[in-house]
């Protein structure tokens, strides 16, 4: 794939594209789903694609929303239960500064998270320094 | 005067009974957070700045920031400007906003260093004309778009595939759907999605529900984007929604993870209303809202207080605050959804003038949900625009050359859509055994006002079967399939072209659409580039010009009054002499009763003539029928008549009914009556005017015919007026003398 592939990547790679289960876009076909070969599982963006998308927003000029898209790429290997569980354990109270920490750790280290292990680290010391962790009172 | 009081005076009591005066309209209350801009409590625009961190800003040191605070400032200001940005004049800043020579990105990158306090400091100088250029310019998608929503009180499947299908068709961009009762929501994404791409492939579509059943759902593949994630200006109104802003960017993440595309939600009031606003302004803390929405990485925002739109527009510069909203989303290069879907006011007047505040710059959205079905059905409680307004939309389009971002349709064609979308639906319940839909149920949906029109489900069994969908496997791949099998192979490509696009991505990038051939254009690849006159998005140099002037009801105005064959209702004695004696003259047009037939209030010219005749002969004088062909101007038709009467009276009788009764010795623009409202005579009418006539011929005491006074006359009729006198103008001929005539046999009639 080209450096920095131009925008809509649908018109300059689309060769390129693949899900993140590894099929390619020319594959995502009628004859393929009435034959049984695609499963809906099958059709999730993946990770190099979230990249560029990254890369492309970088290069606009929307760092914010580059960042983001990063995060995403790291996430799409979470399974959407994991990504739940994480999202409800970053509501206020709900965890302890230890737990968070713990949480940034496992997706560093299991999914190569480190973008979304900083912000959830950033969240700790914000939630600690703001009362908003499970041992600043309100709901276990 | 108190409310429920009477008032002495009529006009107070009729004034009181008006739309208006049901709204309710509150001095500024600060402390609650109830000020639109401003509040003593607002800080003054500040920042401090070592090396990559924020150690000061809007006057609180870093030890002192609370949580949004802490994110703004480690993720929504671009440090490598901020001082720049803090040190340029406040006023400086807002006039390059709305400076339409000072190009859109510059702007936002001065405007990307800016604290929420400078933010306020800038907009504070801006009028709201100024803002109006100001969004203009800083919508960051060149096309503007609308969204719309489609729901239903009954959660009805088949009634929400066919609204689907017909919005598509309308093009709107986005569809939203919710639910009456929550279990249902995979079916209802699932209606929308068949609908959708039924009507318009590249439709993009969600279903706003609680975050885990829609990321859920998303995943199955049956939405496309959610904007469901509510942020807020203070930590008190965040926790008690419990979230943060860490939290929020977190789910932003997790959805982008899985292809769905983003907005975030917030607007002015709703700290106020959750009794969080720190004794802040609304705007200062809209403007904390935004920057966390930026921090977040969200690529766009809804905001102009969207549901509490009644809140600010109860204070003064309310509405001034709304768009000011708005333009800083803007400004801050977010895909701007710019509320109008909440009901705004009982005033039509109040609610169209608000409308403007967005329609005439261009917005990404227009609204945030145009409510496609009836407001009865609308589950958002929202309906400020529903599908019984679409033609005042599309006729504010067509007046004001403005995309408000959907277009005209015509009945066969919404038919057509709404029946195949019904048909794909059933296939797709049939061959996933989902619970049945009917015939009846079908053919009731595609003809329906609303969802009282539709029969009712079994609604035990439908809920039983989205909970399996949302607990089972199945899937989009399954609905495809089920498409594809059952026939309907157009909807199934585009339901897969969808996904091929979610694999893609690239419609996670800012303010971005699909047009029906799966075309991305976002601000990246459809930037506005708009920078004065000659440049931007301009309707009239657009493809869409032709689909956004069309309405069904356009006529053309060649064919209002087609030629009429045959030899006319009179015939054609000899030319005119003066007349002796008393006697009244009726001078007719030079189309009268030839190339028209009919006055504007289609009373037929035979008809009209012997009504004055009538009147006339009552008074016991004769009466001479004479045709002007020099000029097709009443008074002059009139002055004729009477210089040619033997009394020196005469009646003038143009071909659309328009008539006076005229004397000789007058100057030719003056009267004794003029009956210039037409389309209020009647033959009554027409009868008075031939007696009063034979009154002053015979100098008779008269009083004058009574004048019916219509205001909506000239409003209906003005084009036909305009029509009927071309056309008998074309008739005039000045070399030819005025005809006596006669009524012509019926028999002999062409």
């Amino acid at each position: 794939m080209p450096d920095n592939p131009t925008y809509p990547l649908a018109e300059s790679v689309p060769d390129k594209i693949v899900s993140a289960s590894g099929l390619g876009l020319s594959e995502v076909s009628l004859e393929n789903v009435l034959s049984g070969s695609i499963a809906t599982s099958d059709l999730t963006i993946s990770r190099a694609t979230l990249m560029l998308q990254a890369d492309i927003a970088q290069a606009a000029g929307y760092p914010q929303l580059a960042e983001n898209l990063t995060r995403a790429a790291e996430l799409v290997a979470v399974p959407i239960d994991e990504l739940l569980r994480i999202y409800d354990a970053l509501r206020p109270r709900r965890s302890s500064l230890e737990e968070l920490h713990t949480l940034a750790d496992q997706l560093e280290q299991q999914f190569g998270a480190r973008r979304t292990a900083i912000m959830i680290r950033e969240a700790a010391g914000a939630y600690a320094d703001s009362g908003l962790l499970r041992s600043d009172g309100g709901p276990d | 005067m108190k409310a429920g009081a009477m008032s002495l005076l009529k006009r107070f009591q009729v004034r009181a009974d008006r739309p208006i005066n049901q709204e309710v309209f509150i001095d500024e209350w600060s402390e609650a957070g109830l000020i639109i801009i401003d509040s003593p409590l607002d800080p003054a625009p500040s920042i401090g700045v070592a090396g990559d961190c924020v150690t000061e800003m809007d006057g609180r040191s870093a030890d002192e920031f609370d949580l949004i605070d802490r994110f703004i400032a480690r993720h929504a200001i671009d440090l490598t400007v901020a001082e720049q940005a803090m040190a340029t004049e406040s006023v400086e800043l807002a006039r390059i906003v709305a400076d339409f020579n000072v190009p859109r990105t510059d702007v936002a990158r001065l405007v990307s260093g800016c604290t929420p306090a400078k933010l306020i400091d800038v907009i504070r100088h801006m009028n709201i004309v100024e803002m109006m250029a100001g969004l203009q310019k800083m919508r960051i998608r060149r096309i503007p778009a609308n969204q719309a929503h489609v729901t239903n009180r009954k959660d009805n499947p088949v009634l929400l595939a066919c609204d689907a299908a017909e919005a598509a068709l309308r093009g709107f961009a986005e569809e939203e759907t919710t639910v009456g009762i929550a279990r249902y929501a995979p079916l209802n994404a699932l209606a929308v999605l068949v609908g959708s791409q039924t009507g318009r492939g590249g439709v993009l579509t969600q279903c706003s529900v609680e975050e885990s059943l829609g990321l859920r759902i998303a995943l199955k593949g049956l939405t496309s984007y959610a904007e469901t994630l509510s942020v807020y200006g203070t930590a008190g109104a965040f926790v008690d929604g419990d979230d943060t802003p860490w939290s929020k960017a977190f789910l932003a993440s997790s959805y982008a993870s899985r292809g769905v595309k983003v907005r975030f939600t917030s607007g002015s009031g709703s700290e106020a209303l959750m009794a969080h606003s720190e004794g802040k302004s609304m705007l200062y803390l809209e403007a904390r809202s935004l920057l966390v929405v930026k921090g977040s990485g969200s690529q766009g925002v809804q905001n102009g207080s969207i549901s509490l739109i009644a809140l600010p527009t109860s204070l003064p510069g309310g509405l001034w605050g709304v768009l000011a909203e708005n333009l800083l989303a803007s400004m801050l290069g977010l895909e701007l959804a710019s509320g109008n879907d909440a009901l705004s006011s009982h005033s039509q007047l109040r609610k169209g003038a608000k409308l403007m505040l967005q329609f005439l710059p261009g917005t990404d959205f227009i609204t945030s949900g145009y409510s496609s079905i009836p407001k009865a059905d609308n589950m958002f409680g929202g309906g400020n625009f529903d599908s019984d307004d679409y033609d005042d939309w599309y006729a504010l389009q067509r007046d004001m050359l403005a995309n408000g971002g959907i277009h005209a349709v015509n009945e066969t064609q919404v038919v057509s859509v709404r029946q195949k979308a019904a048909a794909a639906i059933r296939a797709v319940f049939d061959e996933l055994d989902l619970p049945r839909i009917a015939d009846d149920e079908a053919s009731c949906a595609v003809f329906a006002y609303d969802s009282s029109d539709i029969p009712e489900r079994d609604q035990a069994q439908d809920i039983r079967a989205a909970e399996a969908v949302l607990s089972g496997s199945l899937g989009v791949v399954d609905v495809i399939r089920a498409l594809a099998k059952q026939g309907f192979r157009d909807v199934a490509e585009r339901i897969l072209e969808m996904q091929r696009q979610r694999l893609i991505g690239d419609y996670l990038q800012p303010a971005a659409i699909f047009d029906s051939q799966f075309m991305v254009q976002s601000a990246l690849n459809d930037p506005n580039d708009y920078q004065g006159p000659g440049t931007g998005y301009r309707l009239r140099q657009e493809p869409e010009w032709e689909q956004l002037k069309y309405l069904p009801s356009v006529q053309d105005p060649r064919s209002m009054n087609e030629p009429l064959a045959g030899s006319g209702l009179f015939t054609e004695l000899r030319k005119a002499e003066v007349g002796s004696g008393p006697e009244v003259v009726i001078g007719v047009g030079p189309a009268f009763g030839s190339r028209l037939r009919r006055t504007i209030s289609a009373l037929d010219h035979s008809d009209v003539v012997a009504a004055i005749v009538k009147g006339v002969q009552s008074e016991g004088i004769p009466c001479r029928i004479l045709k002007v062909f020099h000029t097709s101007d009443c008074a002059f038709i009139g002055h004729t008549a009477a210089k040619l009467s033997g009394s020196g009276i005469g009646i003038g009788l143009q071909s659309k009914g328009t008539a006076v009764i005229h004397r000789k010795d007058l100057a030719p623009l003056t009267n004794l009556e003029l009956f210039s409202m037409a389309p209020l005579l009647t033959l009554e009418s027409y009868e008075a005017i031939g007696r009063n006539a034979a009154c002053y011929a015979t100098g008779r005491a008269v009083s004058p015919v009574p004048v019916v006074v219509d205001n909506t006359a000239r409003l209906r009729l003005i084009v036909q007026t305009t029509v009927l006198h071309m056309i008998e103008t074309r008739e005039v001929c000045t070399t030819q003398s005025p005809v006596e005539m006669e009524v012509r046999q019926q028999s002999d009639a062409g």
